[in-house]
Parts: C-alpha cells; structure tokens; sequence
C-alpha cells in the first residue's frame, strides 16, 4: 500500500504517505495545524481515523469518522485488535478449563462471563436443579458486586473521556475496594475462574461476610462523592444531555440491551424476565429513563448499583450454610481447595486421602482434573443480564469431554453497531460521549 | 447420568438417519476400557433429533403460526422447515437457505410471533455432516411474547451460500460479518461483507475444524515472528 513515504516533519511517526486511496496523514498529537493547512481548499471528503491508540475510545477501538468541519457525516468502528481466539482455545480445554477462559473475555465483569457460561455447560448437563442454594447466592452475590465494580469504571472512563479528572480517579478508588472483596474471595482481582460448573470453586473464606457488610455501609457513602460531582452538573450536562440519542425502535432493530435500551423507559432485564440462579426470589427494581440520551444512561447505572447493593444485602442475610458444589462425585471438583503456606491450592486433608489412604480417589482426582467429565451432546442457549446488556452462550457438545463449540454473544460487540445511529449528524467532541455511554469493554468485543 | 430427563425425548416413529454422525480419533470411550485417548476409537452420537407434533406448551402455538404466514408468502406448508428439534426445553426450527428469509420476516413481522430481536448468528462446523457441514444458529427472543427460539440453517462446504438477513434485523450487520470471517460462510446480499475480527488478508477461517490451534507464523511490517511452538527453546 505505501508507495512513496515522505515525512514532512522532524516526527519520525508524524508526516503524511501517498497511497492508491489519496494522501494519508498521520497526526501524533499538538500538529493538527499541519493537516488543517494541507486539507484547506479540499473539496473532497476527509476521513480521520481515531484509534486504535486513543486515550478516549475506550480500550483499542478504532473509529473511522469522515468528517466535514467539526460535524461527523459517517461514522464507523473497526475491531478486532483485542482478538485473542478464546473460542477457539475452549474447544482443545476440558469443559471446567473453559472457565479460566471465558473470565478474561469482558475483564470488567469476570464473574458474568463465568456464570454464563457455568449456566450453560448446567444446563447441557441438565443439573440446573441440583446446584446448591449457597452455591447460587454466592453467584448472585458476586454477580451485583462485579456490577458495581463494572459500572463505576463506566462511570469512572466516562468520566475522564469527556474531561472530568475527578469522577474518574473517585470511580476507580470504589472500584478498589470491590476488587478488595473479589481478592478476599477468590484470591484474585479479576480472572478469578471462581464460579466453576457445578457451583463455585470454594466457599467464602472466613471474615468475608463482615467485610462484605462493611464495605457495603461504606459504599453508598463514597457512591456519593462521585454522583454529587456529576448529578446536575451544569457542565457534565451540558456534554450529555440530548447526546447519543437512541430511541426504543432503533435499538429493538439493532439487538441493543442493557442500560442503552432502558433509557429508552423500557424496563428489559433478563433477572426479571427470564430470571436464572434464583433471581426472581429477590426483591430490587429495574430502573429505567427515558431520555434516550448519554445523560439518562449515566444516572441509570447509578441507580443501577443502588439496586445491585439492596441484592447482596438480601444475599447476605439469606447465606445459610451448605456444600457449593453438587453432589455428583461424577462433575464435581474433585479436590477441596484451600489456603496454605504456599498459596491457594488443594487441602492437605485431600492430598492425604488421595496420595496414602485411598486408591479409588486417587484414579478418580487424576481422571476427572485431566480427563474432565463428559457433557451429553446437544446445544443449548444461555443469556444472563450483564452490566452491558445480554450475555448469550451458545454452547454446542458432541458428548465428549470439551466443549464443542461455544460462542459468546457479548452484548459490547452487539451494541457497539449503534455508534453511527447515534453519532451520525453531531459533533466529533459527542461521539466520545456516545461511545461512553454503551460502555463498549474491547476484551468482549473481540474475544 | 444415564436417562437425564432433561435430554431430547426421540419419538419412535423420528426420521434420526440424517442426524446420527460418527466420530473418529482422539478421544476417550463413555465407559471403561482404553483412556489413553490414542486407541482410535470409533463413536457414534445423534445431533438435534427431530421432534413430532404435539411439541407441547407455546411451541405448537409458534410453529403453527410460522407455517401459516409463512404459507401465506407462497412456501409449501409441509416444507417450511427441513426438521424441528427439542432439546433441553429450547426448540430449533431448521430451516432450508431459500426459505431463511421468509421465515425470518415471519418471526418478525407476524403480531403473535413478534420476535423482535436476533441476538446474532453463530456458526458451527459439523465437517463430518456431509454436504451440510456449516450450520448458521439464530437465536431469536420475542420480547413481547418472552419466548426464545433459535432458527438454523445448514448449507454444504463446496456451497456455503446463506441469504443475509440484515435488512430484516440490521443488528445482524457485524454478527453475520463475524461468522463470515470465522468459518467462510457468504451472506448473500451483505452490505458489506468484510473480516471483522481476524486482519483483512487473513488466510482460512479460524474457527473451523480442520484450521489447527496455533502453528500460524506472526507477520508484522515485513518480518516473521515464527509460531510459539516454533519458537527457539532457551531450556
């Protein structure tokens, strides 16, 4: 593509290259001058790509504007630079293996990707019915907390995208102290494989409810700090009320979820409507606005997280002592995970049991950790409600002992086709905004 | 996990002969036996066996009503769809490539089926399923109605030909250049068919099953980086 490159400035990265397409300059940053004088007298249409390293588009996405002065006449997105193959890796890994995967998918909400998944591979089994009932208050419990977590830092991006500093570092120091919950719990900030098919990896280590009950009486008191800064900010709103505008029949025919699609007042939540891991059992509401712009979706997930901490107070009080893994020795995990000197692993009890006292356990631990337990074939479709919108797995099994295929429908991937409807025709400073809004995570995108 | 009540209920009289495929190679058997994974083993196992009227609960109702508009637009009532298959509590209609499009309007359009959403298309490689080895999934939810459903559509390696549907759900814009880029299937009438997560000049389609894992050499800006099983060993 590049016949001749002749650079104009002394920035080895900066200049321009003439290619079959036209010219095509690269700007870096403080010489916008240089483009604006070489397209003065222009008729033709100038195309900018913004991307894929911009600080403001949310991860490496590239978005290519065509522009005419400061108003964008197209707008469209290019992915795939965060693709990792992750589908492909599940179909070489055993079915327990996957979780390992599937968390680093959309890394701002580990703990949906995990149950969805988890939920499907059940539901293939057909045990749906047999995961134990602290097994399912721990996934809902970690599932709300993971929606703080989640939605401050689409607070927090959104925030700083748009030139508010403070938002931004208040969102990720309440983001830290959820992550502090998650170490406490699984031993990991993120990427936790904690929710494992069957139930959960191990169960909540000793002090986690107080500290759970404790950070939950602190939240909503910091949750403040960021809303009184942003809530009936003349300047926030200013920059996003009327931004990003996107009604209930656009987003209907573009498959848009999530907090995009209430702020259009329509109360869409799969915990309500198709509730799973005991969902319809609780009491919160879904919030909705109906604004359809950047504004009313920034004040529903704050609300949102409201009603995310009402869940994990319930699931508290309901947690009741039990197993967190089901019974059939057949799927189970066969080890009892636990903490000792030398970090997380199997419990000493078990090693004992399988290494001097019994034969059997030890034939079936190695079968099951390296062989893994077979899923009768079949396909099945799982769709939870995450921070973004609908998480859907289509999971495919040929009876063996790896997925067969599985797809991942990430509700970014899906919502991110909205950036033209919504930018189209506004200005290049609300394309930031709008994009913010979908709270787009590039991980889950391109998987 | 024998006689799970959750698994396909296969009517005596069900044409399964399509559906029943065999696998051969690496694997461990169901019971007993050989676990070296290297025996070459033979098995047989059935995909989505077909399901006889009554379905039972709201399935009659929605694939009733999809066979008459669909009859409506012209499509013989006994063709509509190739097979209809129950599984875990979730219906399939499987339906030809020609009569994708109208049924997908149907879905859509027909005020007691109102599937107002496609949450996207998925492909999935069945290499051993002569002349139906790529199969394009649908999953489809009525909001209205909530229902879900899923719509699938199989067509032949030589042929990989599938009508697309963009224009009917335009959110099937990047879902159906997805599938394209990962296993090779042409949605006729895209708008702009093009790779979207694999690099523009991409050789093959990733998520097939005869593309391997890994082995494929790293080119950035002219050089080479070999595979990272390729790779030299310090060790």
């Amino acid at each position: 593509m590049s016949e001749q490159t002749t650079h104009s400035t002394a920035d080895p990265y900066a200049g321009f290259t003439d290619t079959t397409e036209g010219r095509v300059h690269t700007v870096t940053g403080q010489d916008w001058d240089t483009i604006t004088g070489a397209a003065a007298g222009q008729t033709e249409r100038l195309v900018v790509n913004m991307g894929p390293q911009h600080p403001s588009t949310h991860g490496v996405l590239r978005l290519i504007l065509e522009i005419e002065g400061e108003t964008v006449t197209e707008a469209r997105c290019g992915i795939g630079y965060l693709h990792t193959g992750i589908e492909k890796n599940l179909e070489y890994r055993t079915w327990t293996q996957g979780v390992t995967f599937v968390t680093r998918m959309d890394y701002l909400s580990p703990f949906f990707n995990e149950t969805a998944y988890c939920l499907a591979v059940e539901k293939l089994l057909g045990i749906t019915d047999q995961i134990p009932e602290r097994a399912n208050v721990i996934r809902v419990m970690m599932m709300e907390l993971n929606r703080i977590s989640s939605h401050l830092v689409a607070l927090a991006t959104g925030g700083m995208e748009l030139g508010a500093l403070s938002p931004m570092i208040f969102g990720f120091r309440e983001r830290e102290l959820v992550l502090d919950l998650f170490e406490l719990i699984t031993g990991l900030r993120m990427n936790s494989a904690y929710i494992r098919p069957g139930g959960v990896a191990q169960d909540l280590p000793d002090g986690a409810v107080e500290k759970i009950r404790e950070t939950l009486d602190l939240l909503p008191k910091r949750l403040k700090d960021t809303s009184d800064l942003l809530v009936d900010n003349q300047i926030w709103m200013g920059r996003t009320v009327g931004i990003g505008f996107l009604d209930l029949p656009t987003c209907m025919a573009l498959g848009i979820t999530g907090p995009v699609l209430r702020s259009t007042g329509f109360a869409h939540d799969l915990r309500k409507s198709q509730p799973y891991c005991g969902y319809e059992t609780y009491d919160f509401d879904v919030p909705t606005v109906d604004t359809c712009d950047v504004y009313g979706r920034f004040l529903l997930r704050i609300r949102e997280m409201q009603e995310s901490m009402k869940i994990v107070r319930q699931c508290l009080d309901r947690l009741k002592p039990g197993p967190v893994m089901v019974e059939d020795a057949k799927i189970a995990w066969p080890a009892q995970l636990a903490v000792g000197s030398d970090g997380m692993g199997n419990s000493l009890a078990h090693i004992k049991n399988i290494m001097a006292e019994s034969m059997e356990a030890l034939i079936h631990h190695f079968k099951l950790v390296t062989e893994g337990f077979r899923v009768p074939a079949g396909q099945v479709y799982q769709a939870i409600e995450s921070p973004r919108g609908e998480l859907g797995v289509h999971m495919v099994s040929d009876g063996g002992t790896r997925p067969y295929r599985v797809h991942f429908r990430d509700p970014s991937f899906n919502n991110l086709q909205a950036t033209a409807a919504m930018s189209e025709g506004g200005q290049v400073a609300d394309i930031i905004g709008a994009i913010a809004s979908i709270d787009p995570v590039m991980g889950g995108v391109d998987r | 996990m024998t006689n799970q009540p959750n698994l396909p209920v296969v009517p005596e009289n069900a044409a399964l002969l399509d559906t029943v495929v065999t696998k051969h190679g690496m694997f461990s058997p169901s019971a007993g036996g050989d676990t070296s994974g290297f025996g070459g083993l033979v098995e047989r196992f059935e995909l989505a066996p077909a399901a006889m009227k009554p379905f039972g609960g709201w399935f009659d109702d929605v694939s009733d009503a999809i066979v008459k508009a669909a009859a409506a637009k012209g499509l013989p009532t006994e063709s509509v769809f190739e097979r209809v298959s129950i599984d875990r509590g979730e219906i399939t209609f499987f339906v030809s490539p020609q009569n994708l499009r109208t049924v997908m309007q149907v879905l859509r359009d027909e005020p007691s089926l109102r599937f107002e959403m496609c949450m996207g298309v998925n492909g999935v490689h069945y290499p051993f399923e002569t002349g139906r080895e790529l199969h394009a999934v649908y999953p489809m939810q009525s909001v209205t109605h909530n229902r879900r459903v899923r719509v699938e559509v199989a067509v032949s390696d030589d042929n990989p030909h599938i009508p697309s549907i963009v224009d009917i759900y335009p959110g099937n814009n990047w879902h159906e250049r997805e599938t394209w880029d990962f296993f090779g299937i042409v949605f006729d009438g895209h708008p702009g068919l093009t790779r979207i997560e694999m690099p523009d000049d991409w050789p093959g389609h990733p998520q097939r099953k005869d593309y391997p894992l890994g082995g494929i050499d790293i080119e950035y800006k002219g050089a080479t980086v070999p595979a990272p099983d390729k790779r030299r060993s310090y060790s």
